[in-house]
């Protein structure tokens, strides 16, 4: 790390404008920077063991992009391009949209109904387990459509 | 023209007022969706999720199983409704967009 002060790493066109971080206190910027990728963690966990408790693709979503929006509300937008650029939000929800969608197109291609995952074409693996890994294929596509729509949201809110 | 308006809104509140003091009671268990057979004879949808989820998809989560498994269509249909909300946004709020 550079013995420049963090804001100094603040994009030229930023400077000045409401991309600039609120506080520049050390400290909450490293508490929230040292936090976020916990309540990432969570996010992800919430995410992944939706098959075996309440949870799912939703609601660890809107933790993820909970992260995102601690670091935008602390170190400000500009600073927080490095982590999730503005840019990309919205292209990265329309993908989580095509995964969805594109899941129940491949089992039409392979034979079955929109959205049947018995005909994936993973042959290895049971019928029940191909059931398994359908629903956790067309949640990878919810969790990214909400994380970053949140995300998307609240930089068209500032202006970005 | 504001009247009609009102006299419609009345008219569906009083639908659905009707509609909802005809439910069965909270707990009923003659109510037709607590049966395991309809009239017709066949499973009602929730006595198959309930006996089939953990078969067919392995999910102990039988929420999961049908909002995802059986019920997928209308999980697509959410996405989609978050993906519009955030293109709707997208385009309204840069209506007057700042040059960076």
């Amino acid at each position: 790390m550079s013995d420049k002060p963090l804001t100094e790493k603040i994009p030229r066109y930023c400077k000045g404008t409401g991309m600039m971080a609120p506080t520049d206190s050390p400290i909450v910027h490293i508490a929230c920077r040292g936090i976020s990728p916990f309540i990432f963690l969570i996010g992800l966990y919430v995410f992944f063991h939706g098959h075996y408790s309440p949870g799912g693709g939703f609601q660890g979503g809107v933790l993820m992009a909970a992260t995102i929006l601690l670091l935008r509300l602390s170190l400000g937008t500009g600073l927080s391009q490095v982590v999730m650029p503005a840019s990309i939000t919205l292209r990265l929800s329309a993908v989580g949209v095509l995964i969805f969608a594109g899941t129940g197109v491949i089992t039409m291609i392979f034979g079955g109904d929109f959205l049947d995952y018995h005909f994936l074409p993973l042959p290895w693996l049971d019928p029940a387990y191909l059931r398994y890994y359908g629903i956790l294929l067309i949640e990878v596509g919810v969790v990214l459509t909400v994380m970053t729509t949140l995300i998307a949201i609240y930089d068209d809110l500032l202006g970005y | 023209m504001k009247t009609l308006q009102y006299f419609l809104l009345l008219a569906f509140l009083g639908i659905l007022v009707g509609t909802v003091i005809h439910l069965p009671p909270r707990g009923d268990i003659d109510s037709p969706v607590h049966q395991t057979v309809n009239p017709a004879g066949t499973l009602v949808a929730g006595t198959y999720y309930i006996q089939h989820a953990y078969k067919d998809t392995k999910t102990p989560n039988m929420v999961v199983a049908v909002l995802a498994d059986y019920r997928a269509y209308d999980t697509l249909g959410e996405v989609v409704i978050v993906f519009v909300g955030g293109i709707a946004c997208f385009f309204i709020l840069n209506l007057r967009r700042r040059k960076p």
